[in-house]
Formats: C-alpha cells, sequence, structure tokens
C-alpha cells in the first residue's frame, strides 16, 4: 500500500497541480467537463442559506496515473476519524475497477476546480451520501476511457476490453494492458457524461468491511496531523485572548516575556469568528514551550465592556422567562391550540440543556506562511480546505487562487473545525512577522474560547385523546442561534430552523403538531456540534414522548409504535430495536430500559439503552443497543465504529460537564472540569444496519448520537421512577 | 538553557534547552519525533504517553531534564514496523478513528501488558482509565488488548526486565 500522510498537492493550473504533485510529465489526468448531474445534493448543513448547495462540481482529476502505472486519487473531504480517506477513495476505485491497496490518497486543498463552497469540506454526515453517485461516476468515466483507448489500440470491439486490477484485458486473445500504458491516450478522448455503473452485486469493496488505510499509519504515530507540520524557518505561536469573550485590548507590556529565552516577539493579532473579532497578544518563539513562557510572562490591560457581567445562571433565568412567550411558528399542523384545550388528559414540561465543547483530541492549531509575493501557503487540521482557503482570502484581502492549503488528518473535528479562526490567525500573523508561524491553541484556549454548541431550552405540551391517543403536541424552543452568533444578517422575526432542527420531521401521527422558536440574545460564539441542535432537541422531545406515553398508561416503544400506522424508516427502526433488544423480556429489579429514535437532516437512528441502579447509589449504563438506518451502506465496519463513537460522546455530553459561565468567562478549563467519557464508563454497543441497497443512502457521523440521550433519561425513569428533564446529569447523584 | 541528553528509541540526543521544558516538547519540537501528541498540557488525557525505562510517564508534565540517563520509548521506537503485537490487534481491530490519541493508547497499553500479560477487562480498564479517546473507540481498545495478550502469550518469550514504575 502506498499512502501520503501529509497529503495534500496543489497548484492553480493542472501544469502546476502535476508539477506539485511531484509527478513527471508521466502523469497523465483523467479530465472531465463539467457534468451536471454530478452535483452533490446533499452537502448544505442543516439547511443553512449560508451553506449553500456547491454552486457546480466541475470535474477536474480525481483521478491521476502515472506511466509506472501508479493510480493517485484525490479525496475531497478531510479525514477527520470519519473514514472519509478510505470511503471516498474507495467509490473511486470500486468503478475504476483498482484496489485501495494499490493506490496513493491525496487531499485536495479548497481548489476551485474541485467545485464551489462546501465541495471539499466535512459536516452534516454528508460526504458518502453526497458523493455516492458522484464519485462512482468518476471512477467509472475513466474506466470507460481506458476500455475505449485499449478497444482502440487493439482495433477490437470495446465490449471485448475488459477492466479488472488496474488493467484492461481483451478477453478473446489475453492481451493485456495497464493503467499507466492506456493513461495517455485516453485522456484525450471525451468524457463520458453518463458511464455504466455497477450493479452493486458485482461490488468487491464496496458494502463489505474494508480496513481503513489510514489505520496503519495512526498505530505508527507516522500520520500527519495539522500540528505536526514543520516547515524550515517556521516559528511558533502561543496568543493571549481574553477569557471575557467581547473583551476589547486596552495595552499589553511584553517586556518580561521578550527576557525568556527563545522568545522572539509579541505581537497583537486579530481572531475571527463569524462576525465577532477578538483581540490577541501573540507570542512569537523559537519553541512552543518558550512561546508558553513567554505568554506567562505577559501583561495585559484588558476592557471587558460590561462582558463580565454575563453568567449562566442569569441567562438560564432568561430562557425561563422566555419561555412563556409565544415565540414565532415553525412546523404546524392541525390545530395546536384548540385540540389541546379541549383534551382531556395533558402533559407540559420544560427541558433544559447546556452548552458544551467539541474537544476535540488535537488542539486547534494552523500553520501559515504568509510569502513575499502575497502568496500564502497554509498545513492544518480543518474541516475544508475550501473553507480554509475562503476564509483567509477575506480576512487578508488575498486571491483565493493566490492561496495553497495542505489539509493534514485532523485530530477529531465534530463540527469545530467548520470555524477556520486558527488558520486566520496564523496566516495573519505569518503577514505580520514575515516568517510561517505555527499557532497551537492550549487545552485551555480550546475549552474556553468556543465556538460552542448552543443551549436549548424546550417548553413541551402534549394532549392524550380520552383512550391515551397522543393528538396533540407542540415543541417550542428557547435558545440563542448558532446563525445569530456567527451572521450580522440574522433576522430575528423568522423561525429559526436550524434551532427547530427535527422538531416537526418525526414520522409519528399526531394530528395537530406546532413548533415554535423564541430567540434568546447571546454574545458568546456557537457552532455546529455533531448532530448540531438534534443532539439536544433530540433529548427533549424523545424524553417528552416517554412521559406521554407514562400519562397514557402505555408502554413506550407501544406507545411509539401506536403512532407509527403507516410504514415509514423510522417504524422498521423501532421494529428492528424492539427485536433486538429483546423489548418484552422483563428486566429484573434495579434495572431499566429507555427508548428513542430520531430522525434529522443526516439520518435516521434508533436506541435502546439499559441501566441498572448500583448497590453504592448511582446508574451504572450496562448496553446500547443502536439500529441505523442507512438504505446502501459502503463500509459497515465504519459504520459500527461512527455508532460506537456517537454514543461515547452523547454519553459524555449527557453525563459529563456543561461550558458555564460566571463572570463572562467559561468556568471549565481542562479535562479534570470539562471531563470526557473514560474507557471503565463505556457501555458495550450492539449496532444492526438497516440497508437493503437500492438508491436511498443515508448519513453516518452523526445520527447515532441524538436518541442515546433520550433513550438514556428514559432507561433512568424506567429503572428509579425519576424524570430527567436537565443535561448534563451526574450518573453518580442520579 | 542547558545542555540535556537524552536517549531517545536507543538514539542519543544532546539538546540545549531550558531544562523545565517538558519532555513532550523536547521530542516533537526539538527532536523532531511528532508521533507523540500534545493533548492537555496537565497530565489528564495520556496522549503523550511514551516509556521512561519500560514505564508509561505523561511527557507533557514531566521535565525533559529528569529524563536524562533514562531510556525514552516512543511510538516510533515501539517496534521497526509497526509490527509490535499491539499495533497489529490496534489494526486487526481497526480501533483509530481519528487517531490522535492513539499513540497514547498504545504506550500505554505495553506498558500494561508488559505488567499484567493477561489483563482482565477490570484491568484493562483501571489501566486504560488514564487516556482519553474523543472519538469514542474504547471498546476497540479493551478488544485489541486481549488479542495481543493472546498473541504475545504465543510468541517466544522475549528477555524478562522489571520495569520502574513511573509517575503517571
Amino acid at each position: 500500500m502506498s499512502t501520503t500522510p501529509t497529503g495534500t498537492e496543489t497548484g492553480t493550473s493542472r501544469r502546476n497541480f502535476l508539477k506539485a504533485a511531484g509527478l513527471s510529465g508521466a502523469a497523465f489526468a483523467l479530465g472531465f467537463s463539467s457534468v451536471d448531474s454530478f452535483a452533490s445534493p446533499v452537502l448544505n448543513l442543516s439547511g443553512q442559506p449560508g451553506m449553500a448547495l456547491p454552486e457546480s462540481v466541475e470535474l477536474n482529476p480525481y483521478i491521476l496515473i502515472e506511466k509506472s502505472g501508479r493510480i493517485v486519487l484525490m479525496n475531497p473531504r478531510p479525514e477527520i476519524g470519519q473514514g472519509t480517506y478510505q470511503s471516498i477513495p474507495a467509490l473511486i476505485a470500486e468503478e475504476l475497477e483498482v484496489s485501495l491497496d494499490n493506490v496513493t490518497i491525496r487531499q485536495t486543498g479548497g481548489e476551485t476546480k474541485y467545485g464551489g463552497m462546501w465541495s471539499q469540506a466535512v459536516g452534516g454526515s454528508g460526504s458518502v451520501r453526497g458523493g455516492y453517485m458522484q464519485m462512482r461516476k468518476v471512477g467509472a468515466s475513466a474506466r470507460e476511457m481506458l476500455r475505449q483507448a485499449a478497444s482502440q489500440q487493439w482495433a477490437v470491439p470495446i465490449g471485448e476490453c475488459i477492466a479488472e486490477n488496474a488493467t484492461i484485458v481483451h478477453k478473446p486473445s489475453g492481451k493485456k494492458l495497464t493503467y499507466g500504458q492506456l493513461a495517455e491516450v485516453a485522456a484525450k478522448l471525451p468524457v463520458p457524461k453518463e458511464p455504466a455503473l455497477k450493479d452493486p452485486k458485482q461490488f468487491s469493496m464496496l458494502g463489505k468491511p474494508m480496513p481503513r488505510p489510514d489505520v496503519p499509519l495512526k498505530v505508527a504515530g507516522q500520520a500527519t496531523f495539522g500540528i505536526d507540520a514543520k516547515v524550515p524557518g517556521m516559528v511558533y505561536a502561543s496568543i493571549e485572548r481574553c477569557p471575557v469573550l467581547g473583551s476589547k485590548l486596552v495595552s499589553f507590556d511584553a517586556s518580561k516575556s521578550l527576557k525568556v529565552k527563545g522568545v522572539q516577539k509579541a505581537v497583537k493579532v486579530e481572531r475571527v469568528v463569524g462576525k465577532n473579532r477578538y483581540e490577541g497578544v501573540a507570542i512569537i518563539a523559537d519553541n512552543y514551550w518558550a512561546a508558553l513562557q513567554g505568554r506567562k510572562a505577559l501583561s495585559v490591560t484588558w476592557d471587558h465592556n460590561n462582558f463580565d457581567t454575563f453568567n449562566s445562571a442569569d441567562f438560564e433565568n432568561k430562557l425561563r422567562d422566555l419561555a412563556k412567550t409565544d415565540g414565532v411558528q415553525g412546523h404546524n399542523t392541525g390545530d395546536f391550540d384548540k385540540s389541546f384545550a379541549d383534551a382531556p388528559n395533558k402533559v407540559e414540561a420544560l427541558y433544559e440543556t447546556p452548552m458544551v465543547s467539541h474537544s476535540t483530541m488535537e488542539p486547534m492549531n494552523a500553520l501559515a506562511h504568509y510569502k513575499p509575493d502575497g502568496k500564502v501557503e497554509l498545513w492544518v487540521s480543518s474541516q475544508g480546505g475550501d473553507l480554509v482557503r475562503g476564509d483567509v482570502a477575506k480576512v487578508l484581502n488575498v486571491k483565493p487562487d493566490d492561496i495553497t492549503v495542505h489539509i493534514l488528518f485532523n485530530g477529531g473535528g465534530f463540527g469545530r473545525r467548520i470555524t477556520q479562526d486558527f488558520a486566520t490567525e496564523a496566516a495573519t500573523l505569518s503577514k505580520t512577522i514575515g516568517k510561517p508561524v505555527k499557532v497551537v491553541w492550549t487545552r485551555e484556549d480550546d475549552t474556553q474560547l468556543g465556538p460552542f454548541r448552543p443551549m436549548t431550552f424546550s417548553a413541551m405540551r402534549g394532549a392524550l385523546s380520552a383512550d391515551g391517543k397522543a393528538i396533540a403536541l407542540q415543541h417550542k424552543v428557547i435558545s440563542p442561534s448558532i446563525d445569530a452568533t456567527m451572521n450580522e444578517k440574522y433576522d430575528k422575526t423568522k423561525a429559526d430552523d436550524t434551532m427547530l432542527e427535527g422538531t416537526g420531521d418525526q414520522k409519528y401521527e399526531i394530528p395537530n403538531l406546532n413548533t415554535r422558536y423564541v430567540h434568546a440574545d447571546m454574545h458568546v460564539p456557537l457552532t455546529y456540534w455533531r448532530s448540531v441542535t438534534s443532539s439536544t432537541l433530540a433529548f427533549s422531545h424523545e424524553c417528552f414522548i416517554d412521559e406521554m406515553a407514562h400519562k397514557a398508561g402505555q408502554d413506550p416503544l407501544a406507545f411509539r409504535m401506536s403512532m407509527l400506522t403507516k410504514d415509514s424508516d423510522a417504524k422498521r427502526v423501532l421494529t428492528k430495536l424492539k427485536e433486538v433488544s429483546g423489548w418484552d423480556n422483563p428486566l429484573p429489579e434495579g434495572k431499566g430500559r429507555g427508548i428513542a429514535q430520531w430522525e434529522f437532516f443526516a439520518g435516521l437512528a434508533g436506541q435502546v439503552v439499559e441501566v441498572s441502579k448500583n448497590k453504592t447509589g448511582g446508574i451504572k449504563v450496562d448496553k446500547v443497543y443502536c439500529v441505523i438506518d442507512l438504505g446502501t451502506v459502503v463500509n459497515p465496519d465504519n459504520v459500527k465504529a461512527q455508532m460506537e463513537g456517537s454514543i461515547a460522546m452523547a454519553l459524555t455530553a449527557a453525563t459529563k460537564d456543561a461550558i458555564t459561565f460566571e463572570k463572562g468567562q467559561a468556568v471549565q478549563k481542562n479535562f479534570d472540569a470539562n471531563r470526557m467519557l473514560r474507557i471503565n464508563e463505556m457501555p458495550t454497543v450492539e449496532v444492526h444496519i438497516l440497508a437493503e441497497g437500492g438508491p436511498t443512502i443515508k448519513g453516518v457521523g452523526e445520527p447515532g448520537l441524538p436518541p442515546l440521550a433520550p433513550a438514556l433519561a428514559n432507561a433512568i425513569f424506567a429503572a428509579t421512577g425519576k424524570r430527567i428533564r436537565r443535561m448534563p446529569f451526574d450518573l453518580e447523584k442520579v | 538553557m542547558a545542555l540535556v541528553k537524552l536517549t531517545i528509541n536507543n538514539q542519543p540526543h544532546t539538546i540545549d534547552v531550558d531544562p523545565e521544558m517538558p519532555l513532550l516538547w523536547a521530542i516533537r519540537d526539538v527532536v523532531g519525533l511528532t508521533g507523540t501528541k500534545f493533548g492537555c498540557g496537565v497530565a489528564q488525557c495520556g496522549a503523550c504517553t511514551v516509556h521512561l525505562d519500560g514505564a508509561p510517564i505523561r511527557s507533557c508534565s514531566y521535565p525533559a531534564s529528569a529524563a536524562a540517563g533514562h531510556k525514552i520509548t516512543t511510538i516510533e521506537g515501539l517496534s521497526k514496523n509497526a509490527d509490535h503485537p499491539v499495533q497489529k490487534a490496534w489494526i486487526e481491530h481497526q480501533v483509530p478513528q481519528c487517531g490522535y490519541c492513539q499513540s497514547g493508547q498504545i504506550m500505554s497499553a505495553v506498558a500494561l501488558l508488559k505488567q499484567n500479560p493477561k489483563p482482565s477487562d477490570e484491568d484493562i480498564d483501571t489501566a486504560m482509565q488514564g487516556n482519553i479517546c474523543r472519538c469514542g473507540t474504547y471498546e476497540r481498545i479493551r478488544k485489541a488488548i486481549h488479542s495481543a495478550s493472546t498473541e504475545m502469550a504465543s510468541a517466544p518469550k522475549m528477555p524478562k526486565s522489571t520495569p520502574k514504575i513511573g509517575k503517571l
């Protein structure tokens, strides 16, 4: 196997591209003209207008073939742990008839030839479901051109030329030509717009568990992450930014910092997060440790401008007050007000969820070199080379084509690396001091400065008929907004779709369904966090459905099934969960099980959680059954891994630490106070994938997350009779 | 600044650093081995785990000068071809997702198996609690440690050395 951990090769023209890729004239790109049908339908994150579909997908070289036969596949989707370093090249390789063992995988760096904004970003569980047909067509087109080239060379019918294992074989004569031998001729042929795709029954890779090519690098310590990048002459920076978000820099005194051996300079630098600008002071040094020591010796005067009065307790009270207001309408079916007023049985509850951090294991960092000719080169762990280019271009007023981005392995993303503040900091500093600069955030920076997942409060109201049927449900979300903290032009008069995510989309047949949004202004920057607002709204929604079931005197699963009379994916998921979890088998005293499902933009999954009461008090999570509905699956073992990971992350968010503010700053600074799930707390996870094949393909990276917290809280209710309506909850103290 | 003599993966290095510089930054920034990772800086996450005379330490909180005269092993020095039984088990079970914490996880697992060649799930949980994996690969880590344990039990015995217990 041949892989390039440092991955990215870029350039502004194909010629430069090939040169930069270290390929000689013996390499030929199989180019593709723009084909609209290749465009991805699903790459908008959570339906945000600012994150629209790629304008176009210009298919330029995803496939490079050298005469030696070496095949280079360009992967447009950064690897953040979710497996795109394999899954995307596998889609191409399957149709191209090459083994991933014999290809080199490189990351694209945001070049416009690969498409518009978001064409090279990861988010919304969209890489595979968006690229499933597109990337297969990329591979199939090249395969057809290679078959055509062989057929011409041998003067035989193309039907007799079979592609297998990077070779075209003439079946009647047994003659063979390698892709390397055919590439030059093939590259000159017209690109088939609708190449024949393989019958999924013929797949050699897709749909089967595939080992990931990045795994051997990662167990050898050889995978290059952003933080590992090095270039000659580079210096290190650590930046002091005010933890009281919103403060202005009045003055600083770096005289003591400059006495630290290895410290070179102290300079002002701005951090840009959406519409927000934060000032900071960077200590530039020979090594990172010296930069940190210099930063400790720094004296800074900040003007907090009253932001130091902000605290979570007051803000939560404000949300509780706002919960009494009507807000604006999101989804509406039937007449909630009337049916609720007339109903014989009613349930009402307020659910509360907190801000949390992303806490990728690799802290934010970037290496940037602003060169004398005004061109910029960056080496970075980021969720999008195109996003890096876009933001660096804007902040430094540089043409995007003058920016070269090397996307390296990301030590976690979870949505945090959609924001490129670390990259623009490094590029700005490099411009200021005229050297390549590597900015590395401390864990404290990473934990305290956001952007965070937003908190949401949910005012729930439900009504039941006399015979226990759900007849009305209202889900009112009270929250600050991701979009409002990022964009100047936020419209407060409209229902915020992202903050209402999924609340109107569940398949339950409730005749009167109303969702509402109440906006709460907050200055703390917020962003997408794995499964976005579904990570909190599924908790309130699916716990409340449980409350309604109990009010109706029904089994929570039976109650849900009674609202799913028509065939639906959700019904199939719950049916499967019932079977695999042994839902109807009674549990011993002191144990309980809970269920939840959630359908949203990324996909659909359901979970049953089993818990037991500890003899010494508290709750232990014994087992999680997870059913994910996909339609089509690419790498089942990776899907399983993503479910395990989503469950661990959801369990952390549900039962560990929130980000809370006092005196204007986040109280939690490092993993001692912002605790993460550890190995002794990991439950057994059993994953079942619903994938019958066919045209449907749903997301994998996020859907495993939303059902966990409600299924767990529902299980705790079943075991203890205690209803949890606020996250996080401490399992030791339940 | 002071000259510090370090032996890393059997290679001698003499580096001129602040004696208080944590071993992590000496390894990464000065010696240039980047397989060992920075996660928290306060010995809370285990991403920086290396071996000092065979025992695991958190290199982010261990002064480089204190490591002088000891044998330091990083992920790069664990095996010649990334074929230590623990590394092989990590591949067999497809443990890593993002992979950032895995150097530290592997170094902790190797140290565990040295002290306890047949660990139970409980032993694994106790020994590996100091290593955070944000991607949630914990179940696979457990399985991989059991696989490596089996593999090492069937392999020819290596000369036995008694590792000192290092400060975590």
